[in-house]
């Protein structure tokens, strides 16, 4: 929940309430912008962006290199597995 | 230094922690003790604890590892106030899966659920709102909590039910800022601090400014830190070095995601829809001001603990539990009298115990690297 989770945004689903599908990992999900857009930034521009996402809401954009270390430590800590599954079905998930 | 060849870049690594081995060795002369430096948040501590860190720092350094688990933290008496929630028949209790197996005084929400209550594990608070969409005749509660990291998501949520019209939707707000409980444990007066290792993704909300004051009033050095193991031996070389050089400043290692204003749309809708509570109860630390946030009246409609009238009582930690100690730093998890025998991972008396970002549960799932041995 706290370190969140690096995913690319794929397409964007409703662009008025900033919505778009990322990718994570090989699994998809629907996330919000509204924390990572503006009008020198709006949501179009962010397809193909790599961002940091918490609890289904992307946080900050991040390079690439950034994004492949980061799913990278969260493998190692462990904690990548259980938010992917969370974001994939969450009532499967670990408890814990 | 077992674990440095896990590292990405083991000679880099080798390189920082001869370089701190050196600052410790100037700065420890000068102090004549361990050379003191506390990790808010809770994802440095399990990191810190995975890849064996303190085992690699000579023995003039301690880390100690700060209250910056929000799982960790929630009181028995906010748990009972879920259940409280959660049991009304027509209601819909949704949670992240982490909050699951925080004790309550009574039950914890995983008791409660098997007691049959309708509680359901969300990945999202949007998922929340879906649900209450889905299911018009119940009433779906989401038990909003963390730092200041979690804190935009809630509150856009809110937003967004607000915008659409949703009338079952509510938070049981529990978001807790990190800054006022980094000067409740400065002001403290068991504590010995000499640095800090800021968090980075409330650091990535809120920015580096709202530090400034531990530097400018209270002469510590704070280096917001990322998460990679190489991150965090960076940064405390950056606090070293500062102990070094006589300086107190607010640094950033981690600008590759944290800036000084932090995120501006994230900020406006925390500002627009939640406002300060006088205090606010944290597990082991007791009653800190200025620590927590609340919805505010314009959005009391989608406010739970108005909605639902709870309990609100505050229930004592089981005296024996040491976690207020543990927390500050006064004594190690291990030292604890309950570490291991009746507090485990498995069974938590603690709240230290239930996350992985605990310095308990960190500590007993890998063990002490190095000098922390002697448990
Ligand atoms: S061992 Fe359990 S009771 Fe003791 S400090 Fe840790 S979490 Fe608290």
């Amino acid at each position: 929940m706290c370190l969140g989770i690096p995913g690319q945004v794929i397409s964007i689903e409703d662009a008025g309430r900033k919505l778009a599908t990322v990718e994570v990992a090989g699994v998809k999900r629907q996330i919000n912008l509204a924390c990572v857009v503006d009008d020198a930034h709006p949501v179009e521009r962010c397809v193909g962006e790599w961002v940091l996402i918490h609890v289904g809401f992307a946080m900050a954009r991040i390079s690439e290199q950034e994004a492949r270390t980061t799913l990278q430590i969260l493998e190692e800590l462990g904690s990548a597995q259980g938010e992917l599954e969370a974001m994939n079905d969450p009532a499967s998930a670990r408890e814990a | 230094m077992k674990y440095v060849d896990e590292f990405r870049d083991g000679r880099k690594a080798a390189g920082l922690i001869a370089r701190i081995e050196h600052l410790v060795a100037r700065i420890g002369r000068a102090a004549g003790r361990p050379i003191a430096i506390m990790e808010v948040c809770g994802g440095h501590t399990h990191s810190i604890f995975r890849y064996g860190i303190e085992g690699m720092l000579p023995a003039g350094i301690e880390l100690i590892h700060g209250p910056g688990c929000p799982v960790c933290v929630l009181p028995m008496g906010r748990i009972d106030d879920c259940v409280a929630i959660a049991e009304q028949p027509q209601v819909i209790f949704t949670t992240f899966g982490d909050a699951m197996r925080v004790p309550g005084s009574r039950k914890n929400l995983l008791q409660a659920r098997a007691d049959g209550a309708d509680i359901r594990m969300v990945y999202s608070p949007m998922d929340a709102l879906a649900l209450a969409r889905k299911h018009p005749d119940r009433d779906v509660v989401f038990f909003g909590l963390g730092f200041e990291t979690t804190m935009p998501s809630t509150a856009f949520t809110i937003l967004q039910a607000e915008s659409e019209g949703v009338a079952n939707f509510s938070v049981f707000c529990n978001h807790i800022t990190i800054v006022p409980t980094i000067k409740a444990i400065l002001d403290s007066p068991d504590v010995q601090l000499d640095g800090f290792l800021g968090p980075g993704h409330v650091s990535m909300v809120i920015g580096t400014s709202p530090y400034e004051f531990i530097a400018r009033h209270y002469g510590k050095p704070l280096v917001v830190a990322g998460f990679e193991p190489l991150d965090i031996l960076q940064s405390i070389w950056m606090v070293l070095k500062q102990i070094s050089d006589s300086r107190a400043e607010v640094e950033n290692q981690y600008a590759r995601v944290v800036t000084t204003g932090g995120n501006s749309a994230a900020l406006r809708a925390i500002t627009r829809v939640y406002e300060i509570r006088p205090f606010f109860e944290w597990r082991g630390l007791g009653s800190v001001d200025h620590s927590g946030i609340r919805i505010r009246d314009c959005y009391a409609r989608f406010d739970a603990e108005r909605r639902y009238a709870v309990p609100g009582v505050s229930i004592a930690d089981p005296s024996a539990c040491q976690c207020g100690e543990v927390l500050i730093g006064a004594i190690k998890p291990y030292q604890c009298k309950l570490f291991g025998t009746a507090c485990t991972p498995e069974r938590p008396l603690g709240a230290l115990m239930v996350a992985s970002e605990g310095a308990c549960a960190a500590h007993y799932q890998y063990g002490g690297a190095g000098k922390v041995s002697a448990a």
